[in-house]
């Protein structure tokens, strides 16, 4: 493999080379980057209202929003096929819509209603969605990057073994920057470099993991690529603010994982425009940093790229914005039409795939009935 | 002398007096310096003793504690906090296999004393991952000794003790219970491990529970008293050690126990305690002993499923009317 240094736009890749040195994100058709657009204003205006519903107490537990970073799992998202997994941390509801969930049962995930995307079970760090190839949001830092592993060891097993035929798939598991200093994350490189997995461990570097800044949580804050060129793994280093260039960096990153296969790690710098959760003062960064990333803003970069190719005008993007506004608030509204889970349908059911005991999913469950006496199954 | 003080301000008046007394306390965790601790328990407390005591970790808990471990090999007596004891199980290794064992396995030689706190349980719709109740799972293991206050006066007495003893103790706090206020004595004390206390003396039947759930216990009582029937509250405080003494005699007395316990029913310390009193009482009980525990599932997200998981005031109540029906 020739370990080659490229720069495309922002992007320093490192043992990556790009098909072209051209931006392939400014070449594709007007309709994707439109659409691009609309999904970040829908991130946006989706984790707006889902701050306003938490101070209404209509979700609750801990709830992280997107703000910020839309550019990268819309970019990322966009950079790969649909069959190919994703798996992200607890900052998810941002990769759930740009997967293509529903809104509205992203929303009543949140409220706890039996409509959500696991039954109101999982809450707002635990999206998953089968059908659109997310394999959740989880909550233990670090914790989704074996699995990611896994995702790629799965889906090469399958092509290769099962199918006969050569691997497929690509692997998105995203990170947050406090995720490097898990175990969990170096055992997972390790092996996948050994085993030559197709994951791409994205690390979304907001600078901070809680109050904690980059360099106050890690060596070599400044060049974490470093800590996957131990693990033998190509890696990048991309501007998470701008969607072109997100797209661009992991496209090449990319086609190179999917055609050789190989694991990559990618240094994705971003912001996160808000608190850590719904409760954060934010008194450990300074308001001149915020408002300068604020002034970075990804939307409106694509926005104004869009205006200044005449691809898009004001009207239009006004129009735009209402037409979302309407669409989350619909989902809002969906949200809180779906009942919560029944008691005592739900509480038992999912703990077993084969139902058995107490766990039928219509017994009344144990808590409820008093005595174990009155019990006749163990 | 004694003065209202919050829970979370109990433990912090804990750690500094222990460390203002023995340089060779040290505390470190997430966010514990810099931030002033995620809960705000650790206030203030890098600006009085400074970034060499106070230790602002990264996300890395197995790193950290097994650390920590490593520092009482010579002799420091480290305090590991953990945002949550939900998050401790990714450092299951050191905490389980080296901090409990290490006196044993190294025949004596080397003790490892060392304390483990942070929020157990269920902290309001936390979700699967984040509402562990690990008296449950940890109190299995021989050589560690585990506190599980329920008041602020309780938190600091013994989380001193803990700080002062020479064993592994893992301090099981809830952030349910953080703001809760309370009488706290102003002179220094300390309470001993391995000491249950009468909370409401009562006749009829005796509820035994520890941590958060001793206040459902309390109000429980309340409840039953209005209907007749006495109960007697009695908190754990410790479960390694437990006082089955205390436990034993308030059931020679009512004849009757119910056993409250956050954590899954499924070998916890409800069943070991309900083990240990059908043993010791066989012949002064009048019903069998009955457990309210968490429902066995993982812990549930929405509002309805995870207040019909948990154990509340009302399920105590049908517990202990059910127990004690043929009374
Ligand atoms: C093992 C573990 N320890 C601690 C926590 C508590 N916690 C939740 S998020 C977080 C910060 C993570 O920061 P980062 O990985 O940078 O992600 P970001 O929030 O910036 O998206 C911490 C410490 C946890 N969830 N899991
Ligand atoms: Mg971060």
């Amino acid at each position: 493999m020739s370990v080659a240094n490229t720069s495309i736009g922002t992007s320093h890749l490192t043992g990556i080379v790009p098909a072209t040195g051209d931006s392939v994100a400014r070449s594709l058709p007007d309709k994707t980057l439109l659409e691009w657009l609309r999904m970040m204003v829908l991130i946006r205006e989706f984790e707006v209202r889902t701050m306003q519903a938490y101070q209404d107490r209509k979700i609750g537990g801990f709830c992280h929003v997107y703000i910020g970073q839309e550019a990268v799992a819309v970019g990322c998202t966009a950079s790969v096929e649909h069959p190919d997994p994703i798996v992200t941390a607890y900052r998810d509801h941002g990769h759930a819509l740009a997967r293509g969930m529903d809104p509205k049962y992203c929303m009543a995930e949140m409220f706890g209603r039996i409509g959500g995307c696991a039954k109101g079970k999982g809450g707002s760090m635990h999206m998953f969605d089968r059908d659109n190839n997310l394999f959740g949001g989880h909550g233990i830092v670090g914790a989704q990057t074996p699995l990611g592993a896994g995702l790629a060891f799965g889906t090469k097993y399958i092509d290769e073994v099962i199918n006969e035929g050569t691997s497929q798939r690509v692997t998105l598991c995203f990170l947050g920057d406090g995720a490097l200093n898990q175990g969990a994350l170096h055992e997972a490189m390790n092996l996948a470099g050994l085993m030559k997995l197709p994951v791409i461990f994205i690390v979304e570097n907001n600078g901070y993991s809680m109050g904690t800044s980059i360099n106050r949580g890690t060596t070599m804050a400044d060049e974490i690529t470093a800590k996957a060129k131990a693990y033998g793994m190509l890696s990048a280093q991309i501007d998470g603010m701008d969607i072109l260039n997100v797209y661009d960096g992991m496209k090449a990153v990319v086609d190179q994982v999917r055609s050789t296969p190989c694991p990559a790690f990618v240094d994705m710098r971003t912001y996160r425009f808000k608190g850590h959760s719904m409760s954060d003062p934010r008194k450990y960064r300074p308001r001149e940093e915020e408002q300068s990333y604020e002034t970075d803003d990804p939307i409106a970069k694509l926005r104004d790229y869009l205006f200044s190719q005449k691809l898009f005008d004001e009207d239009r993007f006004k129009a735009m914005s209402k037409e979302i506004r309407g669409e989350v608030r619909a989902s809002i509204k969906w949200a809180e039409a779906s009942p919560p889970p029944d008691v005592m349908e739900e509480l038992y059911k999912d703990v077993y795939v084969e139902e058995w005991g107490p766990y039928n999913g219509t017994s009344e469950p144990e808590m409820l009935t008093d005595g174990d006496q009155r019990k006749e199954e163990g | 002398m004694t003065r209202v003080i919050e829970y979370r301000d109990a433990l912090n008046e804990a750690m500094c007096e222990e460390m203002r007394r023995d340089q060779r306390v040290m505390l470190l965790g997430e966010e514990v310096a810099e931030y002033d601790g995620a809960y705000k328990v650790s206030r203030g407390m890098l600006k009085e003793f400074g970034e060499k005591r106070i230790i602002d970790t990264p996300i890395s808990e197995s790193g950290f504690s097994g650390m920590a471990i490593g520092a009482t090999m010579v002799g420091l007596r480290p305090i590991v906090e953990f945002m949550s004891w939900s998050f401790s199980l990714v450092a299951a290794d050191p905490i389980l296999n080296n901090a409990p064992k290490m006196l044993y396995m190294s025949g004596g030689q080397f003790g490892c004393p060392i304390v483990f706190r942070g929020n157990d349980g269920a902290g309001g719709q936390l979700g699967s991952t984040h509402s562990w109740c690990v008296e449950g799972l940890y109190s299995n293991v021989p050589g560690m000794k585990m506190a599980i206050p329920a008041f602020p006066e309780d938190a600091k007495g013994l989380l001193k003790t803990a700080i002062r003893d020479d064993d592994p103790v893992f301090f099981l706090e809830s952030e349910r219970l953080l703001s809760f206020k309370d009488e706290v004595p102003e002179e220094e004390y300390t309470i001993p491990f391995g000491q249950a206390l009468v909370r409401r003396p009562g006749s009829d039947c005796t509820v035994v529970s520890f941590g958060r759930p001793v206040h459902f216990c309390l109000e429980a009582a309340e409840t039953l008293a209005k209907e007749g029937i006495s109960c007697e509250v009695i908190d754990g405080r410790t479960i390694r050690p437990l006082d089955i003494d205390t436990i034993v005699r308030s059931v020679k007395k009512t004849n009757y126990l119910v056993v409250v316990d956050q954590s899954w029913s499924f070998g916890s310390p409800g069943s070991e305690i309900a083990s240990q009193v059908h043993q010791h009482c066989f012949d002064d009980l009048d019903n069998a002993v009955v457990r309210v525990h968490s429902a066995d599932v993982p812990t549930p997200y929405a509002v309805e499923l995870e207040q019909a998981y948990l154990p509340n005031a009302h399920r105590i109540c049908e517990a202990v009317r059910s127990v004690t029906y043929n009374a």
